[in-house]
């Protein structure tokens, strides 16, 4: 603490208005010279050669040394304002907002989250004409589930799980399979594909018992790859590549969402609109990640939600402690694994279609970042996270190839200036006379490997 | 010999490759009674609490420890956690193993997480609100409260365990220790880093835990200050093997002790060589 408010003294008055300091030397131009000289390296091939198809078909090269040229230049000269003006300024970025607001912000947190829920409950209302939307805010909210689910491997127990697609994936195809084969309903079968894929998470927590970190990232990324496998290869049962398709909608309660005199609509008196499905579904997938929120928030408090940090802080002086690191760990494994299983049981009812290319490595990596950029083990983080990657995936659609690009420079921008995440500070599960969120810097996370 | 012995170490022997840290130990500690492991650095005191605490297990030998109500374990058998759990052995380490993101409380309730288990119905009973688990929980509080208030860290409860100064996490794990109710409580090297005044503490503070709650102690110490007033009982380890074995007195003028703490001038480590049968 007194470290961190040791330079703030040094600091001049008024951050945003630096004093000159100094001489400032041959820094910056050296600086500057070095990234031209990377950016020419990196250039040279990519914009300053060019193929082009020539008058008899063969390929011509064309160069275009001007234009490169003109973009080292440019990479120098940034720099050298970049540098110029860091000097000058040495402030990051959080300096630049006041200490009051900083407080105030810890302060709204609460209420963000309570706007945010409304906000969640009254999008179809406000949004019932726009389909694409509502669409979206589905995939958001499913986004947010698997976010839930995956946060307390992660997030609490500090599992580092690059395969958590699998469970996705077990739990549709779970309940793509019992509803077809055995005419379940949605409500029956969505607790078993849960079930299932809880046994899946018991199954891939039992060889990774003894890893962590790095090596632990690398086993369930297999794992991952191995169910994906197998769907793709098990034609008898799941069609392999071609997948299950005509999988049984989801029902009002067993009113079909159809313009049928049983139908939703006829029964409640409506003019019938496709529409009602995606509300339902809608407020569907929202109750579940709803229970998915509570039964976190209720387990942190509890002692296996206890332990599970506890493993992630120290596992050592956890079984010093008497803790069962097996059970502690293959219970994190198993109901992280069962949200992801409901989630995927909800994925399947909405899109009535399945295959094995809808669970690839992409929505693992998707589901982590989420977890990651929104702070590991905050719930709001992960919801708001989930919204501003899926909703900015949405925003640049238009932009096509050059999406990824701001996607992977945001990620970037995000790692660099707030490694923790969105939330970056960990709120205690009980306190004795006031409750203080506790700073990231001092809570290990699922990168780090045990103490020895 | 009026009080029972509460650990019986015999023939325990343990080898890593072609190392032997722990060779033919045989000792025991009596109950509510603070014993002593001391000997220079690698004399094997670790690798023994090791061994006790089922973090290793031993290539020969057997551990026994008897409970005052008569219940007996062999520790050689027990997986770790349930030589703490049901063994009621409970240790710190020589570096600092706390939960440092969490704070002072969380890290006192997790020590009594088996008892809070039960209480909340394996999850299932805590999950749905039961009053039997928000009693227990508040019986734990209250406990983990008596610990702090007991090491005077009641004041940072909330505050994060890796925030403490280095003394106050020391005082922090032996809390927590102590918060599982053990019958043994195993310290290695409580008083490494401390200054004199905290070390003086420390020596009022396990003095508290043998007499008030009748907690026996194993003690790994380097500091001879605080080995010599406390103790009621010191072992000394040499290359793994024991080399004394009795009351500080005894132990500070055995002339063996002396040897392997001093050295010996030339002319008598021949006669010290074969006394110490090497």
């Amino acid at each position: 603490m007194s470290r961190e408010s040791e330079p703030a003294k040094k600091r001049p008055p008024h951050p945003t208005l630096p004093r000159l300091r100094g001489r400032v030397g041959w820094g910056p131009l050296k600086e500057a010279a070095i990234a031209a000289l990377v950016a020419l390296g990196l250039f040279v091939l990519m914009i300053g050669v060019r193929t082009d198809q020539g008058p008899t078909g063969a390929l011509v090269i064309t160069t275009r040394f001007e234009l490169l040229a003109k973009i080292v230049a440019a990479v120098f000269v940034g720099r050298l304002l970049w540098a110029l003006t860091r000097r000058q300024a040495n402030v990051s970025i959080g300096d630049l907002v006041p200490a009051s607001v900083k407080a105030a912000a810890s302060g709204v947190a609460v209420y963000a989250a309570a706007a945010f829920l409304v906000f969640a409950l009254i999008v179809p209302i406000v949004f019932y004409t726009n389909r694409y939307l509502l669409d979206l805010a589905i995939l958001i909210v499913t986004y947010t589930m698997l976010g839930f689910g995956l946060n307390i491997v992660v997030g609490l127990a500090g599992l580092l799980d690059l395969g958590y697609v699998a469970f996705y994936a077990v739990g549709a195809y779970s309940y793509a399979l019992i509803a077809q084969y055995f005419g379940l309903s949605f409500w029956i079968c969505l607790p078993l594909a849960g079930i299932f894929a809880a046994f899946a998470g018991l199954l891939l927590g039992f060889p990774v018992l003894r890893l962590r970190g790095d090596y632990l990232a690398i086993v369930t990324l297999g794992f991952g790859e191995i169910i994906r496998l197998i769907l793709l290869n098990w034609q008898n049962l799941t069609g392999g590549p071609n997948g299950i398709s005509g999988i049984a909608r989801p029902s009002f309660f067993g009113l079909p969402f159809n313009s049928t005199d049983n139908g939703f609509a006829a029964t409640f008196g409506l003019q019938y609109s496709p529409t009602h499905r995606v509300v339902f579904l809608y407020y569907l997938i929202l109750a579940l990640a709803l229970v998915t929120n509570w039964v976190t928030l209720r387990l942190r408090r509890l002692p296996i939600g206890r332990a599970w940090e506890a493993l992630r802080e120290d596992e050592v002086a956890c079984r010093a402690l008497g803790i069962n690191t097996t059970n502690t760990k293959l219970t994190a494994f198993a109901m992280g694994a069962m949200f992801g299983g409901f989630a995927g049981a909800f994925f399947a009812t909405r899109q009535g279609f399945i295959s094995p290319e809808s669970f690839t490595f992409g929505e693992s990596a998707l589901v982590l970042a989420i977890v990651v950029l929104g702070g590991m083990g905050s719930q709001l983080g992960v919801a708001v996270a989930a919204t501003v990657m899926l909703g900015g995936f949405e925003l640049f659609r238009e932009f096509e190839q050059y999406r990824m690009l701001v996607f992977g420079a945001a990620m970037v921008a995000i790692v660099i200036y707030r490694p923790r995440g969105l939330v970056a500070t960990r709120t205690p599960s009980v306190f004795l006379h006031e409750g203080k969120d506790i700073p990231a810097a001092i809570v290990r996370d699922a990168r780090a490997e045990t103490p020895t | 010999m009026s009080r029972a012995e509460i650990l019986t170490v015999e023939h325990l022997t343990m080898r890593f490759g072609g190392l032997t840290a722990v060779s033919d130990l045989s000792f025991s500690a009596r109950a509510k009674e603070i014993t002593a492991l001391i000997g220079p650095n690698g004399a094997g005191k670790t690798t023994l609490f090791n061994c006790i605490t089922g973090f290793y297990k031993p290539t020969v030998g057997r551990l026994q420890l008897a409970h005052p109500d008569g219940a007996s374990f062999l520790l050689e058998r027990l997986p770790e956690f349930r030589i703490a759990r049901e063994a009621r052995v409970a240790r710190t380490f020589q570096n600092v193993r706390l939960f440092a993101g969490m704070t002072l409380l969380e890290n006192l309730l997790i020590a009594q997480h088996n008892a809070l288990m039960l209480a909340s119905g394996f999850t299932v009973l805590g999950l749905f609100g039961s009053r039997a688990y928000a009693r227990a929980e508040a019986g734990a509080i209250d406990k983990a409260r008596y610990w702090l208030d007991r090491v005077g860290l009641a004041e940072r409860a909330d505050d994060a365990a890796g925030a403490l100064p280095y003394g106050a996490q020391r005082r922090l794990e032996i809390a927590r220790a102590m918060c599982t109710d053990p019958v043994l409580l195993c310290l290695d090297e409580p008083a490494a880093g401390l200054n004199n005044r905290e070390s003086a503490e420390l020596n009022a503070f396990l003095r508290a835990i043998r007499d008030e709650h009748g907690t026996s102690i194993l003690l790994i110490e380097h500091d001879m200050g605080v080995v010599m007033e406390i103790s009621d009982h010191i072992v000394v380890l040499d290359y793994g093997l024991k080399i004394a074995d009795g009351t500080p007195d005894d132990v500070r003028n055995d002339s063996k002790v002396i040897a392997a703490y001093l050295g010996v001038a030339d002319d008598e480590l021949e006669n010290v060589s074969a006394e110490v049968g090497l």
